[in-house]
This record gives structure tokens, C-alpha cells and sequence, in this order.
């Protein structure tokens, strides 16, 4: 009865997805002021409806009804109840049911938030559009891929959540990463309205930025969580492997960001109009097409087409209505003159600018390869994949530019810089750079290793860090107290702080690691780096659903001191699925981190154990990655959170659109400073 | 901006979603994928398995000589591989030829299990617990199906699970063109 209740739900969800779409949209359209109001009440009565139908989801979950086909799929009865949970969204037609979800939630936020502060025209426009995207997907849920199909006969028990996702990183990561994806469809339903309505060319940029901030926030999470999620689970003591999956939330991530920096310019200096609209509709395309080669299995699994060849052309079918629609409407209505003030040759909207072409050209590169074997295919050349040795480099040589630029972009003011400051931050950046670069060139001859990485990393990393702190210690001199770092640019100031931390991270735990695959009997031990690990056999524990082999590591210091006691884990789940967990000891330097491999002798067998392989990583600076990407996460946040963006604003301020007023001074105009 | 300026985002992306929906097209003509496997036309590996039933007993690949035969790779825990079931069931007795199970990376006793409730169209079954006979087969996944002709070289490979019109249209030509080549 509950399933049947929740695919109800959904079809009600729907009906007002369209009355959401169409009324509003009409309203704005002839200038009704009663259709337009239409807008919010259906927004929440479709979130209310799509929440009811997630919550009938969770119930089957929770009270193990198999005869549900999704539930018994991936979930059975010695599956714990908050994986019983995440299971809501371990696979396919639950995914789209909590992107649903979240894509309301955005909706009923901004319903809420823009109440009073947007013009009531552009507001029914925004909602309108969500309520097109909403609709979409609603369809493509129902018809395609519902989760509340009946299995009859109905089984004694499911199946198993996918052991992978059993893991507390796995839990959160979907929710926060979809909150990313479906976000950025914020920032695209802004352009969409301000593209409709042609009269609004900058001014919605303004409105838009706290939502694109926060959406681009969740999305640094997500990816930061995924990316811990495979260093544990994966046992490979990796953090990022380039795949179809990762890459395809990676794209939106460098278009946001390239967004939130080009809406800044075209906010505070109303150029970069048009780039800034095409950039809002990208970000959100690649969301949807990400979603799309998750969801297809087009590049990734082998079979996903095989099961339903529907869903692959519904799904696109819905891409190209939704992007080629919003593609030509930008090509049809995008602003013909170029607006905004002037700036020089040396100025922060080039650097800017700059940056803009890194990124997207970066995101180009990342689409290029994930798109390759299918390219191969279509030109005969047979399905060729490319890999780390492709996307690595190339991001790095696209990206260097914006690197070397970054500690000058703060200091160069709008319009014109100032180019004798600016040579004098970029001689302190360098030499900064070069002292942090002998002493990691004395380190490497030291260690009498080549690796040329680490000097690259450390020269990078003190070159961004340098530029960050002079810039915030300039703002401490130079404005008094209490203005000295408004939201927006403490949340700028973190993230590219999180920028330096990031790149030490990844080209020092590169460089620095040290990793041994190896055969170890219980009491042997095997010196890693300057550490010595002592494999002490194996043991059997039980987990809730699961019996595992656990191994006991511990591990000594040169001096001979006991440091850690790792236990790696190789799991067996109830559904006969085997899975490596890994042991990490996390540290601020370094990780030491152990996975188990396989018994190697028949003893093993036994429960005292015998030989197993062994994989033993000592890995510096590994959590410097993750720790940049939550500085850049909070970074977006704080900066969504800037008083300046949350301005009520009185009905006849906001009717008079035509005319770009002054910006309020102060806060955040950073220009004001100096 | 020019007008084909601001058309282009368009045009990209409208090649981007062709490319796609050939992606679909591919997948869909080649139901289920075909990877070429660079061991058609060569001899299939040596392998020295165990029975599932009667670990003892071991199968080579010397023992199956002389006779064309099909190796079924597939495992109890394998979604795919329940589709084919019924497949298998209902043509294994009309191939005309062995059909080898091929276990792999699976407990013996949840085969055994899986075998018991859905049924055993097999002849034989062999495990391959490790999966490290599997890489020299250049298993990608089960279920997958490998034809190995009298003289121990692979002749046919089929990636995922055989549907009726597989193993009328593909399968049974090459098992006809086979027996032909033994009897000749």
C-alpha cells in the first residue's frame, strides 16, 4: 500500500511540476500577477509530494519490503538500518528519486528566500524554470526508472546494498554531491529568467551569487568526501583516478568555479555579461550530462544499457530539450552590445578572464577524454581509453597559468591595475617560492631521490600561499577594524589559501610516498620510509552483516616506539561480495596505510593466519588534498554567506531595473579599499 | 558578438549529443557489448581447474580436445548471469556441443546453492576460486562465453548474457560451421 502511495505522491509531484512550469512562466509572459503567484504554492506542494514519496521509499527500506523490486535489489535483512537507509539512494531509481528531492529543496529556498527580495516577474520566471527541469526528471522517473515497482513473486530476501557503499563516506557523499549538481540549476533557472526577460542584464547576477556559492560549496564537499570515500575503501591508496564517475563531477566544478568568478566581475563591473549567462548554462549541463553517464552506464559498467535501452534515450532526449532549449534561447535573446566599464590590459578582469579560459578550457580536456572511448568508437578507431597520463598533465600545463596569476588577482583593481604593487607582490611571491624551493631541492638530494615533483609542489604551494597572506596581511594595515574582511572576501581569501594546501598536498604525498607490496608472515616486518611495520597475524571478527579477516599491523618509529596499530580488514558481506577495507592512520604530516591482499598459503586459513600480501603506503601530506578542498568548500560558503547578497530590497527599488544602480559601497567592494 | 558566435555553444553541443545518442545506437546493435578479444583465432589457454562438485577431479584443456565445446563463465553473485539462466536451461541440450560452467570468484557451496534452486544446464561445471585462470582467459565479466573449437582455439566470444536471438543467430551458426570443420 505504501509504494503505491509513493508512486502516487509522484504523479501528484509531477502534475504540479507542470502547473509550476507552465503558469508561472505564462503569467510573467501576459504580466498576470495571479498566474505568476501560482509559482510558490506549487513549488511547495510538489516538495511535500516528492518528500512523501522518498519518505514511502525509506519505509519499504526500513521495514524490509522485498516486494518492492528496488528494495529487494540492494538491500536484505542483515543489512543495518542506516544502510537500510543510504540504500534509498545505492542505486539507480533511488538516485534519481533524492535528486529529485534536492532539486525541491533548492526550489522551496529559493521560493522562500526570494520572497520580497526579487522582483515578483523574474522570481515567477526562476521557479518557472525549476519547475521545467523538476518535470523532466519526474517523467523520466515515472516512466523510466520508478522505484516502487512491484516484484511478485516476493522474495524471502533481497539481495545486498553494493558492499562499496557500505561505508559512512558513501552514506553522505550522493546527498552532498547532488546538492552540488542540482545547485548549479539555481544559478541556470537565474540566466534562464534574466535571458526571457531581456531587461535584467546584470542585475540578476547579483541575486545569483550566494546560491551558485553554496551550490559550488556542496560540490567541493562532495568531491572532497568521494575522494577520501576511494582512498579508504578502494585499498589502492589512491584519492583520484580520472574515471568516467569522478570526471563527470569534476567538469561542473571547474565551470562553477569559473562561473562564481566571472559573476563577480560581472556583478561588481557589468561586463562578462554574456560569458557569464553561457557559463551559468554550462555548469548546470554538465550536472545534467554528468548525471547522465553515471546514470547510462554509457562509459562506465558493461551491462547498464543492456538492462533498459529506454533510459539511455529518455535521459537524453531530456538533456537535449533541456540544453539545446537554454542554448538557443542564449543564442537567440544573449546581449547583443557589450556592456560594463572599460578595463585595461593589466586589470583584475583580465586576470579574471584568464582564469575563465584555464578552466573551461580544463573542463574541455576532462570532457575530450571521458568522451574518448565513445569518440573511438563513432570514427572506428575501436575504443580507445585514455587515462591519468592523459588528464594529469594537461590539467596541470592548462592550469599553471592561472596558478602563476593567482596571488597578483586580488591586488589588481578593477579596470586598471596597479602595475608597480603588482610587480612588487610578484617578486615577493617568487622570492618566497624559490627559498621553499632550495630547501625542497636540498631535501630531494638528501633522500637522493629525482623527483622533481616535490620541488614543483613546494615552489607552488608557498608561491599561492605567499600572495594570500601578504594580501590579508595589506587588508589588516590598511582598513580599520571591522572591515578589514567582509564575508566575501574571507571566503575568497580561504579558498585560495585551500588552493596552496591543496597543491602541497597532492605534489608532495606524490613525490613523498613511499608504498611496498609485500609478503608478510605473522611477526615479520618490513621497513616503509623511516617507519617499521610488524604484521601480526590475522584474526576472524563479525561485523553486523559481514565476517571479516582482520589483520593487526603495528607500527614503530626509527627510535623503535610504538606510533600506531593498524587493523585492514578484508570483509566478506552476507551477500558473498568480498571487500577491502583499509587501516589508516591519519596524521597532519602523514598517513601511514595498510590494505590486506590475499592469504598466501594454506595456514591462512586457519584463524591464527598465516602469510598474507600485504600493502603498506607511507604517505606525507596525503590529508593537505582534502583539507585544501574542505578550506575551499568553507571558502564558498562564508562567501555565500556575505550580508551584501541578502539586501531587502523595496518593491520600487526593484522595479526599476533598466538602470544598473550604484553598487552599495563598502562591505564587500573590494575596490573600495585601496 | 556575431550571430554564429552565439550560435556555437549550440552547435557544439548539439554534436556532443549525437556522439551520445550513437553512444545509445552502439550499445544497442551491439546488445551485449563485443569487445574484440584479441584471443579469437588463437589457442585458448592451458587451464587445470577443479570440479565444483568434486573438487578432486580436475578438467584441462588436453581433456576437452577433439571436440568442439562452450565455456560458460558465471558466478552465484553475478545479476546479469540470473538473466541468462533461462537461456542456458532451455538451449543447453540443443547446442549439439558441451557446455562447461566456468565458476568464477565464487564460493563453491553458494554455486552449489545457486545451481540447486535455478538449475544445472552444465555438463560440468569447473571453479575458479582465485580468478587467476580467468585473466589468462581475459575474463571481463561474467556471464561471458567462449567457443573453443576441437583443436583447442577459440573460435567465438560473447560478452554478457546470451538472449534467445544470440544463441539462435550467432551461437548456433558458428557451433554448425565448427562441427562441419570436425567431421571434415
Amino acid at each position: 500500500m505504501i509504494p503505491e502511495l509513493g508512486q502516487l505522491a509522484l504523479i501528484l509531484a509531477l502534475l504540479l511540476a507542470v502547473v509550476q512550469a507552465v503558469l508561472p512562466l505564462l503569467g510573467a509572459w501576459v504580466g498576470s500577477r495571479p498566474l505568476m503567484a501560482v509559482a510558490r504554492p506549487a513549488a511547495a506542494g510538489q516538495a511535500i509530494f516528492v518528500a512523501l514519496a522518498f519518505l514511502a521509499l525509506t519505509y519499504a527500506f526500513l521495514t524490509f519490503d522485498f516486494s518492492v523490486a528496488y528494495v529487494a535489489e540492494n538491500s536484505n535483512l542483515s543489512l543495518p538500518w542506516y544502510y537500510r537507509i543510504a540504500a534509498v539512494w545505492g542505486a539507480h531509481e533511488g538516485s534519481m528519486l533524492l535528486w529529485m528531492l534536492i532539486l525541491n529543496i533548492w526550489s522551496v529556498a529559493l521560493a522562500i528566500f526570494s520572497h520580497r527580495r526579487l522582483p515578483e516577474v523574474f522570481a515567477a520566471r526562476v521557479l518557472g524554470v525549476l519547475g521545467m527541469v523538476s518535470s523532466g526528471f519526474l517523467l523520466f522517473s515515472l516512466f523510466t526508472s520508478d522505484p516502487f515497482t512491484r516484484l511478485l513473486p516476493m522474495p524471502a530476501n533481497g539481495r545486498d546494498l553494493n558492499p562499496l557503499l557500505q561505508d559512512p563516506g558513501m552514506v553522505a557523499h550522493p546527498p552532498i554531491l547532488y546538492m552540488g549538481y542540482v545547485g548549479f540549476s539555481v544559478a541556470f533557472a537565474f540566466a534562464i529568467a534574466a535571458l526571457l526577460g531581456g531587461n535584467l542584464e546584470k542585475q540578476w547576477v547579483r541575486w545569483a551569487r550566494p546560491w551558485t556559492n553554496a551550490a559550488w560549496a556542496f560540490l567541493t564537499l562532495g568531491i572532497v568526501a568521494g575522494s577520501l570515500w576511494s582512498y579508504y575503501v578502494l585499498g589502492w591508496g589512491g584519492w583520484w583516478f580520472w574515471d568516467p564517475v569522478e570526471n563527470a563531477s569534476f567538469m561542473p566544478w571547474l565551470v562553477g568555479t569559473a562561473l562564481i568568478h566571472a559573476q563577480a566581475v560581472t556583478e561588481k563591473r557589468g561586463t562578462l555579461r554574456a560569458w557569464t549567462l553561457l557559463l551559468s548554462i554550462f555548469a548546470f549541463s554538465l550536472s545534467l550530462l554528468g548525471t547522465f553517464l553515471v546514470r547510462s552506464g554509457l562509459l562506465t559498467s558493461v551491462h547498464a544499457f543492456a538492462v533498459d535501452p529506454k533510459r539511455g534515450l529518455f535521459i537524453l532526449i531530456l538533456l537535449g530539450v533541456v540544453i539545446g532549449t537554454s542554448l538557443l534561447i542564449y543564442a537567440l535573446r544573449a546581449p547583443r552590445i557589450t556592456g560594463g566599464k572599460p578595463f585595461a590590459a593589466l586589470s583584475r578582469e583580465t586576470l579574471i578572464l584568464i582564469l575563465n579560459l584555464a578552466l573551461t578550457a580544463s573542463a574541455a580536456m576532462v570532457l575530450l577524454g571521458t568522451m574518448f572511448p565513445l569518440i573511438g568508437e563513432a570514427l572506428n578507431l575501436g575504443r580507445i581509453s585514455v587515462g591519468p597520463p592523459y588528464f594529469g598533465p594537461l590539467f596541470i600545463v592548462l592550469m599553471a597559468p592561472a596558478i602563476v596569476l593567482l596571488p597578483i588577482g586580488p591586488f589588481a583593481r578593477w579596470g586598471k591595475g596597479d602595475k608597480r604593487e603588482i610587480k612588487r607582490v610578484v617578486i615577493h611571491c617568487a622570492a618566497f617560492a624559490a627559498v621553499i624551493g632550495i630547501a625542497a631541492a636540498l631535501m630531494l638530494w638528501q633522500r637522493s631521490s629525482s623527483d622533481l615533483r616535490l620541488i614543483l609542489g613546494a615552489v607552488a604551494s608557498a608561491y599561492v600561499l605567499r600572495g594570500v597572506t601578504m594580501y590579508a596581511a595589506k587588508r589588516w594595515r590598511g582598513v580599520p577594524r571591522g572591515r578589514r574582511y567582509p564575508a566575501e572576501m574571507a571566503g575568497m581569501l580561504l579558498a585560495h589559501l585551500g588552493i596552496a594546501i591543496f597543491i602541497a598536498g597532492v605534489l608532495l604525498s606524490e613525490s613523498l610516498s613511499v608504498q611496498r607490496d609485500v609478503r608478510m608472515a605473522p611477526g615479520q616486518t618490513q621497513t616503509v620510509g623511516s617507519y617499521e611495520f610488524r604484521f601480526d597475524g590475522v584474526k576472524q571478527v563479525q561485523g553486523p552483516n559481514w565476517t571479516a579477516r582482520q589483520g593487526t599491523i603495528t607500527v614503530f618509529d626509527a627510535s623503535g616506539d610504538q606510533v600506531a596499530v593498524l587493523h585492514p580488514q578484508k570483509r566478506t558481506y552476507a551477500g558473498g561480495r568480498v571487500q577491502t577495507e583499509a587501516a589508516v592512520d591519519a596524521g597532519f604530516i602523514h598517513d601511514l596505510y595498510a590494505a590486506l591482499g590475499s592469504p598466501l598459503d594454506a595456514s591462512a586459513a586457519s584463524p591464527t593466519g598465516g602469510a598474507w600480501s600485504v600493502r603498506i603506503y607511507d604517505k606525507p601530506f596525503v590529508r593537505w588534498i582534502w583539507a585544501g578542498g574542505v578550506l575551499m568548500m568553507l571558502g564558498g560558503f562564508v562567501a555565500a554567506a556575505d550580508r551584501r547578497f541578502r539586501i531587502k530590497r523595496s518593491v520600487a527599488d526593484e522595479t526599476s531595473t533598466h538602470v544598473a544602480g550604484p553598487l552599495p559601497r563598502g562591505a564587500g567592494d573590494t575596490e573600495a579599499s585601496t | 558578438m556575431s550571430r554564429t558566435g552565439r550560435l556555437l555553444p549550440l552547435i557544439v553541443f548539439v554534436a556532443l549529443l549525437a556522439l551520445l545518442g550513437f553512444g545509445i545506437v552502439w550499445s544497442q546493435s551491439h546488445l551485449p557489448r563485443e569487445v574484440p578479444s584479441p584471443l579469437i583465432g588463437k589457442a585458448a589457454p592451458a587451464f587445470d581447474l577443479p570440479r565444483l562438485n568434486t573438487p578432486d577431479e580436475h578438467l584441462t584443456k588436453a581433456d576437452m580436445l577433439g571436440q568442439p565445446y562452450l565455456i560458460n563463465v558465471f558466478a552465484s553473485w553475478c545479476f546479469a548471469c540470473g538473466q541468462e539462466h533461462p537461456v542456458l536451461m532451455a538451449y543447453a541440450s540443443k547446442l549439439g556441443v558441451p557446455l562447461v560452467g566456468y565458476d568464477y570468484k565464487d564460493k563453491p557451496a553458494d554455486a552449489k546453492a545457486w545451481l540447486a534452486r535455478h538449475g544445472n544446464p552444465y555438463h560440468m561445471v569447473i571453479a575458479d576460486r582465485s580468478g587467476r585462470t580467468a585473466i589468462d582467459f581475459g575474463v571481463y565479466g561474467a556471464p561471458e562465453t567462449y567457443l573453443i573449437d576441437a583443436r583447442g582455439i577459440i573460435r567465438y566470444k560473447h560478452i554478457g548474457p546470451l538472449t534467445p536471438e544470440i544463441v539462435r543467430n550467432e551461437l548456433a551458426p558458428k557451433i554448425a560451421t565448427l562441427q562441419q570443420e570436425a567431421r571434415s
